[in-house]
């Protein structure tokens, strides 16, 4: 999909310049901007760099484990399926705290462990309860600090680059409660349907 | 709306000094943890690089040759009777779809509005607020073999639109 909506953008693109006489700024564009990528990515090391240097801490320090505590209630009402003291909660808090801190590497591993154990519990190649409810909650993504965000929009010289971040937590908020209905409202219907 | 312009202000320098704390208190290495993490972030730097580099020269041929301009002239009326920026379409529409193409067009537009202009705070906003839906249902059951996904594509969509939806009211109210 990625693939098509890519080449198509570029395709159309030269398309369009052929029939309007815009090749020259198509010219130019092309090299400008793939000089302006590179300058960008290297800037945002600077942010990387020091962000992820705190995160390790963060982790070794053993927030990441004390903010799971405090999850952990929440969790074990959002998956109802999955028995109190299973690990697949263990896995759930701490893709959902990794999440939180925008360590998506650090993420993404818990969440497949956490899958593998939802699949033990359901013995199905089928999607069950639980696993929707967390794909949605993974989904919509919920972010504490947008790192990589604030690190571009120094990078364009803003005159605040962290002004985004409360809206953001707000929006990310909104969306993971509304992703969380929304698995529950397609939940019932399913078994209404039965 | 103040309130939440001053929090973004805060909790990045609060944050790191609870870490500091915390990490003191719990006698860890703090300094050398430091540098361990820092050297994954070089490494995500690099790893994104060829991302932004593709996705920004695609748009770029786009929007250069004025197609970007004349579709976006098309769907305006639209858009804009429900309050739609349509500059931020391209975003809206990628960001299911794949994380670091999203990221690309949030450069670009960040780039082209300027970061502090209400596109530039919405894309960003956008960014941070929701995750790439399709690229985590291919991770997430393709590693442990579940086909059947039932309603979880339909949720993980829905939950997009209803972020995105949010993103746009919000920043509309605060920075608008």
């Amino acid at each position: 999909m990625v693939n098509l909506i890519w080449a198509f953008m570029a395709i159309i693109g030269i398309v369009y310049a052929m029939f309007n006489g815009t090749m020259d700024e198509v010219n130019k564009a092309i090299f400008e901007s793939a000089n302006e990528a590179v300058t960008l990515s290297i800037g945002l090391i600077s942010v990387l760099v020091f962000w992820l240097g705190i995160m390790k801490i963060a982790e070794e320090a053993g927030i990441l484990r004390g903010l799971a505590k405090i999850f952990r209630p929440i969790v074990v009402k959002l998956f109802p399926e999955i028995p109190k003291e299973h690990p697949a909660i263990g896995y759930i808090l701490s893709n959902i705290t990794a999440n939180m801190f925008g360590l998506g590497n650090a993420a993404t591993p818990m969440g497949i462990k956490a899958m593998e154990q939802m699949k033990q519990l359901s013995g199905t190649d089928t999607a069950s309860r639980s696993m929707i409810t967390f794909l949605a909650i993974n989904t919509s993504s919920l972010t504490l600090i947008p790192t990589t965000v604030i690190a571009i929009r120094m990078q364009y010289d803003s005159l605040s680059p962290t002004e985004i971040v409360g809206t953001t937590i707000l929006a990310t908020i909104i969306g993971t409660m509304s992703a969380i209905i929304i698995d529950r409202i397609f939940y019932y219907q399913s078994i209404r349907r039965k | 709306m103040i309130f939440i312009s001053q929090v973004s202000l805060w909790i990045i320098p609060l944050f790191i000094m609870l870490v500091l704390l915390v990490g003191t208190w719990k006698k860890v290495p703090s300094y050398e943890l430091f540098v361990e993490g820092g050297k994954e972030g070089v490494k995500m730097a690099f790893s994104l690089l060829p991302f932004l580099v593709g996705m920004i020269v695609a748009i770029s041929i786009f929007r250069s040759s004025g197609a970007l301009d004349a579709i976006i002239g098309l769907i305006s009326p639209v858009l804009l009777f429900f309050g739609v920026p349509p500059e931020i379409v391209p975003l809206a529409l990628i960001k299911p779809i794949s994380g670091s193409a999203a990221l690309g067009v949030t450069t670009e537009l960040i780039s082209t509005h300027g970061p502090d202009s209400f596109i530039g705070r919405l894309a960003s906003t956008m960014q941070g607020s929701t995750d790439t839906t399709l690229y985590i249902l291919t991770v997430y059951f393709g590693a442990v073999g579940i086909r059947k996904m039932r309603y979880a594509l339909k949720v993980g969509l829905l939950a997009d639109l209803v972020a995105i939806i949010a993103a746009i009211v919000i920043v509309t109210l605060v920075f608008g």
